[in-house]
């Protein structure tokens, strides 16, 4: 920890990481905000039916949200717990 | 301290003490209330014996588990205003409940994906150990102090009021004595048990709300053979508003205030002070990202819950005389729409039983915004500030101590002034403080080189006050308060001009200020992100 240079194995790591990490961002933080514009600009899209159900595209896509959410952390903690921690440890 | 224990002990093993009691549900829910505060001063107790030593009070001795601080972390977020307000949302405008649910959960992986690990790598008690490791010690512990006292403040409040015209309604408490009650069992977790009484607190009644939770939607979805479907077309036949429940309603009328919201929701999560230290008390970075994912997991199945709920709430309180006053509403306000519910559903006892699950959870989360902020004082305030980073770890416990017992007071007194008042704009307000001041300095602290500490401290100050400021000239202090006619900012929401604000002032002000910019100490930080302590 004495010298601040970056091994190449870690930089590495470091581009990998940032990278899956600002991809899922950005997928969480566009759907987040394509629902919140819709609702502001073009509420009428939400009110469309599914299959001839009482579910609207609003509460699927709301709903979808919250699931897909929970779907990605999980992508990203086995990325980065068993793919990334590992070629930690191997260059340590 | 034997003495406290057995007086709480004795008020509340004894309900006919300290619950005015008529009917079966009341005397059952302080039943339930009478074991989870008796489980948890005994937890307090065990722990008290390990809190002198720092590790064990800011971060309960690092033992954590990812699973048990995902369900801590939870706890911390759910809160009785996210339960009952979300329900009462959905049963009294449908799909507008679901806007903010989604705006409170986005935040999660967010903060998984940006900060969560390295938190753990880079930090020991407080967001404020991680800030200074490039940044000078005062005045970012200045800064640091200042964002959490006034976010875990201003949560507070709105908590405490919360708490008292709740535990009125629910117990017939009159309201000082249910905020005396809180506050006290506040005080007593975490002055006395530190992190490890305050996580544990946490943890039983994440449990209980899941659970309670859970069974409610049962019943809820079992009289429509589990199906979304039947469910929402039963609730459009009765609503008054008809499918229009099932559209975007009136919530957002303006699309700007919406991104506001939205963006303190997300970056506001991130820089809550007691959900950041909660990334503190597990092992490793590892386990920090797994609590990460159960937290999300944990949060975003309970707000479907909660959709499912505000909907049953829906189908069996509106044309129920039983639960409505003279003018058509629901009594108590339409926050009683989940307990109200489970009086339909589950009997007295399924009532007393959801009603003591939000007392708990109440207290759950004010003790862990107390504990934050007696960690702000104690550590940043009295050891980086006052005495240079060399003060001795039995005072600086001390002080976090007396801290805690001092927080506890204030909210006692502010809570029982603020009786009545709107102050459901205070969450709103903490959060887009949260996203302005503490969530800016942390993300740039881990990702941009240029970062000065002259930079994180003016464009965080500035972050705070803009916040604050924006808030009091909204139309929600402004005109809803104040009494004047028109507000000087439009928005309801300052979070997305607050939190630009700070984000250009600190850039601005660090490349003025570029002479002092350490690339040494980045780099030394960014390997320690990834490698953790060593």
């Amino acid at each position: 920890m004495t010298s601040s240079k970056l091994s190449d194995t870690l930089k590495r790591i470091i581009f990998l990481n940032n990278l899956v990490s600002y991809i899922l961002t950005s997928i969480v933080l566009v759907l987040y905000l394509a629902f919140i514009l819709i609702i502001g600009f073009r509420p009428q899209l939400f009110h469309i039916y599914l299959f001839n159900s009482s579910i609207t595209i609003g509460i699927a896509f709301g709903l979808f949200i919250i699931i897909f959410s929970i779907f990605l952390t999980l992508i990203y903690v086995l990325i980065s717990n068993l793919y990334l921690d590992k070629i930690r440890e191997i260059n340590d | 301290m034997t003495n406290l224990f057995f007086l709480a002990l004795v008020i509340f093993l004894n309900p006919a003490h300290a619950f005015a009691l008529d009917n079966a549900s009341t005397n059952f829910a302080g039943l339930i209330f009478a074991i989870f505060v008796l489980i948890t001063l005994i937890i307090t107790y065990f722990a008290s014996k390990k809190s002198s030593d720092k590790s064990n009070y800011y971060a309960a001795g690092e033992k954590i588990s990812g699973f048990q601080n995902g369900l801590a972390i939870a706890g911390d977020y759910m809160s009785a205003a996210s339960f009952l307000g979300i329900s009462g949302l959905v049963f009294f405008s449908g799909f507008d409940g679901l806007i903010y649910s989604i705006g409170f959960l986005v935040g999660w992986p967010i903060i998984l994906f940006l900060i969560a690990g390295k938190l753990k790598n880079l930090g020991k008690y407080t967001f404020a150990d991680v800030t200074t490791i490039r940044l000078e010690q005062s005045k970012i512990r200045v800064l640091s102090a200042s964002g959490t006292l006034v976010t875990v403040l201003f949560y507070l409040i709105a908590q405490m009021v919360g708490a008292g015209a709740l535990i009125q309604i629910l117990f017939g408490l009159p309201y000082s004595f249910a905020i005396w009650i809180v506050g006290t069992l506040m005080i007593i977790y975490v002055s006395f048990g530190g992190m490890i009484a305050t996580t544990w607190v946490q943890i039983i009644k994440a449990l209980l709300l899941i659970v309670g939770a859970s069974i409610l939607a049962y019943f809820v979805l079992k009289n429509y053979s589990f199906s979304l479907n039947e469910l929402l077309n039963e609730a459009i036949k009765i609503h008054q508003s008809q499918e229009l429940i099932l559209y975007p309603g009136k919530l957002i009328s303006d699309p700007i205030s919406a991104i506001s919201l939205g963006l303190a929701l997300i970056f506001g999560t991130a820089g809550l002070p007691h959900i950041l230290m909660r990334f503190f008390t597990v092992p490793d970075a590892r386990s920090a990202r797994v609590s990460a994912f159960y937290a999300t997991t944990l949060i975003g199945y309970f707000y479907i819950l909660t959709f499912v709920i505000g909907f049953g709430a829906i189908i069996f309180l509106t044309n129920n005389s039983l639960y409505l006053d003279d003018s058509n509403n629901l009594i108590g306000s339409n926050n009683m729409a989940a307990v109200h519910l489970s009086h339909v559903l589950g009997g007295d006892i399924f009532l007393g039983f959801i009603s003591a699950v939000a007392f708990a959870t109440i207290l759950a989360v004010v003790s862990g915004l107390t504990l934050a902020g007696a960690s702000a004082i104690g550590r940043d305030l009295y050891v980086y500030v006052l005495n240079k980073g060399k003060a001795n770890e039995k005072k600086e416990i001390i002080v976090s101590k007396v801290s805690s017992v001092f927080i506890g007071i204030v909210a006692i007194i502010l809570g029982i002034i603020f009786e009545g008042q709107n102050v459901a704009f205070l969450v709103g307000l903490a959060f887009a403080i949260a996203a302005s001041t503490n969530f800016p300095i942390l993300f740039l602290t881990i990702t941009w080189k240029g970062l000065t500490t002259n930079g994180a401290f003016v464009g965080g100050m500035i972050g705070l006050f803009t916040a604050i400021i924006l808030v009091i000239l909204s139309p929600t202090v402004w005109v809803e308060i104040f009494n004047f006619e028109k507000a000087i900012f439009p928005y309801k929401y300052p979070g997305l001009f607050s939190m630009t604000t700070s984000f250009l002032f600190i850039f601005l002000i660090s490349k003025i200020d570029k002479k002092n910019v350490d690339e040494n100490k980045f780099h030394l930080l960014v390997k320690q992100s990834y490698l953790g302590r060593k």
